[in-house]
């Protein structure tokens, strides 16, 4: 088995088991981080262990029973949801004036909307915290919502687009010549069959959304400060095991979002 | 035939070319609005705070204007940042590509079933948050922390090393987090490459590694150079994990600009820094686009 040639140019499997073995350390180094504080997460001393010498669901108790975590949490939540409506929303709506489009207006369109993919975050934090505080917008769900939406419009767009690319608009316009109307039906024809893109662009656009530090640091606080911005705190001022539970709530959230991406690739690969 | 000629438009066909042209124009209103709603958020979010902040950098702290700010950047506290922050970037992409060249060249080279089934590896942490894996690493490296215990346990160790609030925490804290962004286009990109050219080669009598190296090396540096420009410009900006992980050791360019404003409410000298970052990445990244062909930085999650 092992003196089987593994390639085209006859390398054995025995000849790169360096190979083999470099890229499962890389696959540790990897996949350790994000597992490890889910058992230490349990654990019933006062500080982190592992392995736990005792179990105990004591770290969740005390996440599920502060108010302030409890309050950074739905604030969090709330912030996120209405990122991915607005996100959602616009981005679709972009990706099909995009992709209709053509010559130097769709290309320009495109560029403007990936500038939010490419300008460094800490630049972003600081200008929205410059103009909010001309206008009154700092610290509130108004303000958090309308930059997380600029952030994640590049991920609605682009998925958008790879849906539309292989989609024929000709279905659009013989529902059109019989008679529909055009956002009529574009929402009977066309968004059914691009569902799964704007379903996938959706879940990038909350994960962006729930997960995002930098701006919320500058502009969330107070009765709106959101989740990462406590954690933030929290990990650099002291360590709290608390943080650890609501780091193994937030993986088991990012293991459920993974099988459902990958879901809904599946299913598009498969049409 | 004849019924199309006996059409009446035809006569005149100057009045069709005519309407033709304005339901052109028309749609391409409506295709313009309907780029506006996110156009306009972008323009408010992102646009207009960075040209005021472009405008503010040009200006004192008592609103006089100067080249200060600028001239400032070039006093040794700041240039040791800049240094830093470009050593840490260069330090986090080449150990990225060390590491992720072997992976990425490995899953290409299996079926898109196995590939796909162990790329659980590198997306998992990719959907993880930053903040999380910054916790986990900082659990792992601390004084205290899993890697130090495991080692003064086994001996080998007699007093703890100090692996996290540092340079080596930073780097290794920012490669768990930019791996992925390194592996996926890489990985795309080799996928791309038939495996025909190596056969081709062999049966041409290269040895492995003279295929390797001539043939396959090369059609994968687009890929590799995508992956190479995001990675370091990604790192060049990054403030999370250089914050939690460098334990104020580690001086990087965002941190100066948020220093900047938290600390010394300076904001001339945080827009001129967050000007010339703006700037470095630009080129950066439309250099890479320029000299590597690399079509897109898009679709990289």
């Amino acid at each position: 088995m092992l003196h089987r040639p593994a390639t085209e140019t006859q390398i054995t499997h025995f000849q790169r088991l360096w190979l083999y073995m470099l890229v499962a350390l890389v696959f540790a180094f990897l996949i350790i981080p994000c597992l490890i504080v889910i058992p230490m997460s349990f654990s019933g001393s006062k500080y982190l262990e592992f392995p736990p010498r005792s179990w105990s669901l004591q770290w969740y108790e005390a996440y599920l029973g502060s108010s302030e975590w409890r309050a950074a949490t739905f604030v969090s939540l709330r912030a996120a949801l209405l990122t991915t409506i607005f996100a959602t929303t616009f981005g679709t709506l972009a990706a099909y004036g995009i992709s209709r489009a053509y010559g130097a207006a769709s290309s320009l369109a495109r560029g403007v909307f990936m500038l939010p993919m490419l300008v460094p975050l800490i630049l972003v934090a600081i200008g929205c915290f410059l103009v909010y505080a001309k206008i009154g917008l700092n610290g509130t769900t108004t303000g958090l919502v309308m930059a997380h939406t600029v952030l994640a419009l590049p991920f609605v767009v682009i998925a958008v687009l790879s849906g539309l690319a292989s989609y024929d608009m000709n279905q659009e316009r013989v529902a059109q010549s019989l008679g529909a109307s055009r956002p009529w039906a574009f929402l009977t024809v066309t968004l059914p069959q691009i569902r799964l893109s704007v379903m996938s662009g959706a879940l990038f656009a909350f994960v962006t959304s729930f997960d995002e530090v930098v701006i919320a640091l500058f502009i969330s606080g107070g009765q709106n400060a959101t989740l990462t911005r406590l954690m933030f705190a929290n990990i650099r001022d002291q360590i709290d095991p608390t943080v650890a539970a609501i780091s193994s709530l937030l993986i088991g959230l990012s293991i459920i979002l993974l099988v459902g991406s990958h879901l809904l690739r599946g299913r598009e690969d498969r049409k | 035939m004849t019924m199309v000629l006996n059409h009446p438009g035809i006569a005149d066909a100057d009045h069709n070319a005519d309407a033709l042209k304005r339901q052109g124009s028309r749609e391409r209103r409506v295709l313009a609005s309907l780029t506006l709603p996110g156009a306009i958020l972008i323009f408010l979010v992102l646009i207009l705070p960075i040209g005021w902040l472009f405008w503010l950098s040009f200006f004192g702290p008592s609103g006089e204007p100067t080249l200060e700010n600028y001239t400032r950047m070039l006093k040794p506290i700041y240039v040791r940042t800049f240094i830093s922050t470009f050593e840490v970037a260069g330090l986090v992409t080449l150990v990225c590509v060390l590491l992720g060249y072997p992976v990425a060249y490995l899953l290409s080279q299996l079926s898109e079933r196995t590939a796909g089934l162990l790329m659980i590896f590198v997306v998992l942490p990719f959907w993880t948050s930053v903040l999380v894996r910054t916790y986990a690493w900082l659990v792992l490296l601390q004084r205290t922390g899993l890697v130090n215990t495991w080692l003064i346990d086994a001996g080998v160790i007699s007093t703890p090393l100090p692996l996290v609030h540092n340079m080596l925490g930073t780097v290794i804290g920012m490669v768990h987090v930019m791996l992925p962004f390194l592996i996926l286009p890489l990985y795309a990109s080799m996928r791309a490459i038939d495996s025909v050219y190596m056969r081709a080669a062999a049966n041409c009598g290269a040895t492995p590694s003279q295929a390797f190296r001539q043939v396959f090396l090369p059609m994968s540096l687009p890929g590799l150079a995508a992956g190479v420009a995001l990675v370091f410009v990604l790192c060049l900006g990054f403030f999370v994990t250089p914050a939690l992980l460098g334990g104020g050791r580690v001086a990087m360019w965002a941190m100066q600009i948020a220093n900047n404003i938290s600390v010394y409410g300076n904001w001339g000298a945080a827009s001129a820094l967050g000007v010339v970052l703006l700037v470095v990445t630009g080129i950066i990244l439309y250099v890479f686009k320029r000299l590597f062909r690399v079509d897109s930085f898009e679709g990289v999650r």
